[in-house]
């Protein structure tokens, strides 16, 4: 079974502000774009960051390809048990979804 | 009218030639955001600068006499990387040596943001206070605890030093789009296009190819479209970088908040004009019923000792949950009729682990430094040799590439308040002062 990082140009993470998480999941063609759109579910989300699944926006930008998925860091940047202060590299667990 | 974005962030550097290339043609206002939240909580706590003295002084010194040679007013947003008062003085002290060394005079417009523990209690209790993050609630506790807040301003301040026909305008935390937008809106220019192109500009060069924060961007604003080119001739902008820099950073590509109200990008069309040209229009502002201000705040949560080291041995790595609990119980024990258990707490930050080695960070942080140095080192004895049945390396568990082996890394803060404030007045934090620099 392919991965997600397997149909994307390009997967990132970054924080959106201390307080939020936003992945960037750009595409080669629109036909990618849709096909991974079609199936990729906010449940598998959820899962692989341990997130309720109300808290997760998933919001497509046609214009370039791309989907953005955002969500509330558990830990804001900095808080004690953060381990990543700018959140750029929380994308692996998104970019091993199954699709 | 013609505006220039010096760079993504005041410091990072940027191509002098672009400069004078982009002052080659008349430049009505220059602009550079000089801070981010990017870098924690750390800086707007300690008072100190993630960018560095010499490069942010390089930056103004070959871009201040531009702008005042071509009477561009200055626009520099979020002094000193997080914009409270004690930023904008180190900013402030930086332009005036570089005003001095060079012989230069202006009028200097500041404007400071910071608010106190009182005006943030205040608000809560009129119920003015909004969450951001449902992860991140207001905390009475926490406002109170705060050491150093900021409200973010938007173009309302810099939109009354223009009013004033100042050269250089210093700004505490700012949003970064109102370093750019302020001055197309003061000239009457669509609220929707003048916040769309500053969110763009904001970054420099990062809406080229090859992307750069740290190079010159040009903004040309008319009346119903606005067009960016690259300074720099290596440089091009296209549709695809430019609509896809509203995704960066952002929780949403369609709509940028700002405190007058929202502008939304759901019907905005990019047009490629030339090889180094994009052309914007369509993109919609709607102002919002209520104003808001985003406050920052931090608090002290104590003093962090680190201790890094690896670990290669993989019968060690299996064992590692019994060695944190066991060095967990030995600090309890060890320091329960000096140290009460409030007065630190460890963190065991590994990374890898699955191969060969294990990297791992001890992280203590104590009330004081001497709580965390002496939690640190028997965290780290104690992991050293922590015993685990059927050990073969029993010479020591760890790998400390450094001697000594534990860091002070100093005071640690967090964020206390990152919250939307109601407002009266988008000015009412804000405290503009005008002088003369000679």
């Amino acid at each position: 079974m392919k991965k997600l990082v397997d149909y994307t140009k390009i997967v990132r993470s970054k924080n959106a502000g201390p307080l939020f998480i936003t992945f960037d999941l750009i595409f080669n063609t629109e036909e990618d774009m849709e096909y991974v759109e079609q199936r990729l579910r906010k449940e598998d989300v959820a899962k692989a960051y341990a997130m309720e699944v109300s808290k997760i926006d998933i919001i497509s930008y046609k214009v370039v390809n791309a989907i953005k998925i955002t969500f509330p860091r558990k830990n804001v940047s900095g808080a004690l048990a953060d381990n990543d202060i700018y959140g750029c590299q929380q994308h692996m667990p998104l970019a091993n979804i199954e699709i | 009218m013609k505006i220039v974005a010096l760079n993504g962030l005041l410091g990072y550097g940027y191509s002098e030639e672009a400069l004078d290339i982009a002052f080659s043609e008349k430049v009505d206002y220059l602009g550079v955001d000089a801070g981010s939240t990017d870098p924690g909580p750390y800086y707007l706590g300690s008072g100190k600068s993630f960018t560095d003295r010499g490069a942010v002084k390089r930056d103004l010194a070959l871009a201040l006499p531009k702008a005042l040679e071509h009477k561009a007013p200055f626009i520099i947003g979020t002094a000193g990387g997080a914009g409270s008062s004690e930023h904008v003085s180190w900013l402030k002290e930086i332009l005036i040596e570089v005003a001095k060394e060079q012989k230069l005079h202006f009028t200097l417009g500041t404007v400071l943001s910071d608010v106190d523990v009182d005006y943030v209690l205040e608000k809560l209790d009129s119920g003015k206070l909004i969450d951001m993050s449902s992860e991140f609630p207001v905390s009475r506790e926490a406002i109170k605890e705060s050491t150093c807040i900021v409200s973010q301003i938007g173009i309302a301040p810099i939109m009354e030093l223009l009013k004033k026909d100042v050269d250089v305008i210093l700004c505490g935390r700012a949003c970064d789009t109102a370093i750019y937008a302020a001055p197309c809106i003061f000239n009457g220019y669509d609220a929707g296009l003048s916040f769309h192109m500053a969110k763009i500009m904001e970054c420099g060069a990062m809406c080229s190819e090859p992307v750069a924060a740290a190079d010159v961007m040009q903004g040309y604003m008319h009346e119903d479209y606005f067009e960016l080119r690259p300074a720099n001739p290596a440089r091009k902008c296209t549709v695809d970088r430019v609509a896809a820099h509203t995704l960066y950073e952002q929780s949403n590509p369609y709509l940028i908040f700002e405190p007058d109200g929202v502008c939304d990008l759901s019907d905005t069309v990019f047009e490629q004009m030339d090889a180094r040209t994009v052309r914007v229009r369509g993109s919609v502002f709607r102002e919002a019923e209520e104003k808001t201000l985003k406050l920052e705040g931090v608090k002290r949560s104590g003093y962090r000792t680190i201790c890094p080291a690896t670990i290669y041995d993989p019968q060690t790595i299996e064992n590692k949950d019994l060695i944190f609990n066991t060095v967990t119980d030995f600090i309890r024990e060890n320091t329960k009729d000096t140290l009460p258990e409030s007065s630190y707490a460890v963190f065991f930050k590994t990374s890898g682990g699955k191969e060969s080695s294990m990297g791992i960070i001890i992280d203590v942080i104590g009330k004081t430094q001497e709580i965390a140095d002496t939690v640190c080192a028997l965290a780290r004895s104690r992991m050293l040799h922590c015993d685990y049945a059927g050990r073969k390396s029993t010479a020591g568990n760890l790998a400390f590439p450094f001697s000594p082996s534990d860091i002070h890394v100093g005071p640690v803060y967090e964020f206390s308040v990152f919250h939307l404030a109601k407002v009266d007045s988008l000015l009412e934090t804000a405290k503009i002062t005008v002088e003369a620099v000679k």
